[in-house]
């Protein structure tokens, strides 16, 4: 079985800055992590893999860097790494995203399963997953949190607001999977050492894919950041409560009551 | 992918995708049918509520008392579950015929599965999770904006040369509006026809969950706490306040993230949007992430020892202390006055 993850590196939320100008963040020089979720992906590839065989390819788009989170990947056990990495494919919103993925797809003979994460922790849009899946016209389960393959079907348990649902597909599909559905496995140091050492990131860009530049990265993008601004928050008059802790709260039940809350 | 629509001024109108559980609407598609209606006042447009499903011919009627113009209801046993595949290829079907400029759906679990895979099959974009819609009226631009990265920084989002401009807007960001029973408006039946044989995704079982804290969103009352509370123990605490003023337990985001409160009761742009009457926060620092998920809330009460954080600037009454000295006495006083 021909298997696909897509991962994504995100920035360590504590320090994000963005170009003033298109509103995108800035990724470069930023320190950078394997979104949590995809950690997820890996894992239920792997284990796919463990029990049908076949290989995994791991594809992911960023800049130079993001190749840290491939290298990951190539650490737990997956087979092949590309980066899709050029200037053009900056600034992409999730339509331009996907459909950067999906020209890599396309050159990926024989693909039957690509797994996506439910949500990276800085688009936070979810959306990804479902339009990889439209522009490689398959079907998408997604909020997987079991998976089970038996000979071209998949099933899935997906898990809603209010309930869980099995659903069956056909192979090729996309799923995506839910944060925490697994416990990722952690590479050994000589394992992290092999995939830096031995195994290869191949790296394309605009030039590698058989699409219509204009559709890539900002350019590409139908949504566009207008603005960006600190929030004020509409000030209340807030009057602070002061004195010996069982007078103030006392003096809080008092109010509560007079405004018929409790 | 067409890079615009070749005459984005033939989409006129605004749609609201109206999800339903057996029959009956989801809260937030009526949230979002209020909101429609006074954005198209601005646009001098009507609003059109698009429903799927199967045995639906009653609800039309309750859609239009809530604002909308005109309902759109493709009904037939295909559409009984929600599927992916069979939903899109109606909903693509209906767009590409009538044109909306812009549609509105419910962030839901099944509203995020949907719309950007129908966004992208219009080649449009789909801006997610918003917490606030407004519009220009001289460009005729939705503008959709959410908290963005970083702790107190807002996004407005556009999508000004594609049609329809899609976004997926958070349950209970907006009020529920009152129901006009005078409206009239017009119900259309969608003459879509999907063979199951040419469906490939099939639903096997479904099993209704017991969800906890399911009902914050319509919680009177709140304890919520945050990384201040420091330990899973903590939030026993915080239930105990919650049960005395019949609240319901919440929380931000990060105690969810370590395990110590499951993630129904995760308040914030990420979690859930409440409007209680009171909203007690303890521990928590007054990210943006959070406030946009309990701004609405009437009586803000916070309970933090770091007097410069950013929870003050909205709350109403604050107390500067340390919660685990504030907490207990308030329980023992409460106690006691109920006892009377
Ligand atoms: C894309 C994105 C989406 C997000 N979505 C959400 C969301 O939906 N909901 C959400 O909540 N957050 C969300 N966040 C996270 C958000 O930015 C903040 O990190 C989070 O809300 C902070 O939680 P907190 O206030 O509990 O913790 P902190 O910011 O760590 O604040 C803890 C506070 O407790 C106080 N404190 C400590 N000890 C005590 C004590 N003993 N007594 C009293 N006070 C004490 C401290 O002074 C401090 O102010 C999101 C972030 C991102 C990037
Ligand atoms: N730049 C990217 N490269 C590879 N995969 C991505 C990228 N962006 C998003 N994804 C995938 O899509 C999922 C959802 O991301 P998002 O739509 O950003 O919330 C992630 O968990 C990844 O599996």
């Amino acid at each position: 079985m021909e298997i696909v993850v897509c991962i994504k590196q995100v920035p360590e939320t504590t320090n994000i800055n963005w170009d003033p100008r298109t509103g995108t963040l800035i990724r470069e020089g930023v320190p950078g992590i394997l979104n949590p979720n995809d950690k997820n992906v890996l894992e239920t590839a792997l284990q796919l893999k463990e029990k049908h065989g076949g290989s995994i390819t791991a594809l992911s788009m960023g800049p130079a860097q993001a190749e840290e989170a491939l290298r990951e990947a190539l650490s737990m056990g997956i087979d092949k790494a590309i980066l899709l990495s050029d200037r053009r494919f900056a600034g992409a919103d999730t339509l331009a995203t996907a459909y950067a993925l999906s020209l890599a797809l396309k050159k990926i003979p024989k693909v039957d399963l690509i797994v996506c994460g439910e949500e990276s922790a800085d688009g936070m849009t979810g959306q990804v997953g479902p339009q990889v899946a439209e522009f490689f016209d398959i079907p998408q389960l997604t909020y997987a949190t079991e998976i089970e393959i038996h000979g071209h079907t998949i099933r899935i348990k997906q898990k809603l607001e209010d309930c869980h649902r099995i659903l069956e597909s056909s192979l090729p599909a996309l799923i995506t999977v839910e944060r925490g559905c697994n416990i990722p496995r952690i590479p050994s140091m000589e394992q992290i050492m092999e995939a830096y050492r031995d195994k290869e990131v191949l790296l394309w860009g605009t030039g590698d894919l058989e699409g219509n530049s204009e559709h890539f990265g900002l350019i590409g993008s139908p949504t566009q950041c207008r603005r960006v601004y600190i929030y004020k928050a509409e000030r209340r008059r807030v009057q602070r409560l002061e004195g010996k802790t069982d007078e103030v709260a006392r003096k809080l039940i008092q109010l509560w009551q007079q405004n018929n809350l409790i | 992918m067409s890079p615009k629509n070749d005459s984005p001024g033939e989409y006129k109108g605004i749609w609201v995708y109206v999800e339903q559980k057996h029959g009956a609407p989801a809260r937030v598609s009526l949230e979002l049918l209020g909101k429609a209606h006074s954005l198209a006042q601005m646009l001098m447009v009507e609003v059109t509520a698009m429903l799927m499903g199967e045995g639906l011919a009653n609800q039309g009627e309750e859609l239009i008392y809530y604002g909308a113009d005109r309902v759109i209801i493709a009904d037939d046993p295909i559409f009984k579950d929600y599927r992916t595949e069979v939903y899109s290829a109606v909903i693509v079907s209906q767009v590409l015929r009538k044109k909306p400029e812009i549609l509105l759906v419910g962030a839901t679990c099944t509203g995020r599965d949907l719309y950007p895979r129908v966004a992208a099959r219009l080649r449009t974009g789909c801006i997610a999770d918003c917490t606030e819609l407004g519009v220009d009226q001289e460009m005729r631009l939705m503008i959709a904006s959410k908290p963005y990265f970083g702790r107190n920084v807002m996004a407005d989002i556009i999508c000004p040369l594609h049609k329809p401009q899609i976004a997926t807007i958070r349950p209970g960001v907006f009020e529920l509006p009152i129901q006009n029973r005078t409206r009239k408006g017009e119900i259309i039946c969608a003459e879509e026809h999907v063979k199951e044989e040419d469906v490939k995704v099939k639903v096997l079982d479904t099993v209704s969950l017991h969800v906890n804290g399911a009902h914050l969103e319509q919680a009177k009352k709140i304890v919520a706490g945050g990384m201040g509370v420091g330990k899973a123990e903590g939030f026993t605490l915080l239930k105990e306040l919650a049960d005395l003023l019949g609240a319901e337990l919440g929380s931000t985001s990060l105690p969810v993230d370590v395990g110590w409160v499951s993630p129904e009761r995760k308040i914030g742009q990420t979690g859930k949007t409440v409007s209680p009457q009171l909203y007690v926060a303890c521990g928590i620092s007054g990210a943006i992430q959070h406030f946009a998920g309990m701004k609405n809330s009437e009586f803000i009460l916070a309970i933090n020892k770091d007097p410069k954080a950013e929870i003050f600037n909205f709350a109403d009454y604050a107390i500067v202390d340390d919660l685990y000295k504030v907490v207990p006495v308030l329980i023992q006083e409460l106690t006691k006055s109920q006892a009377k």
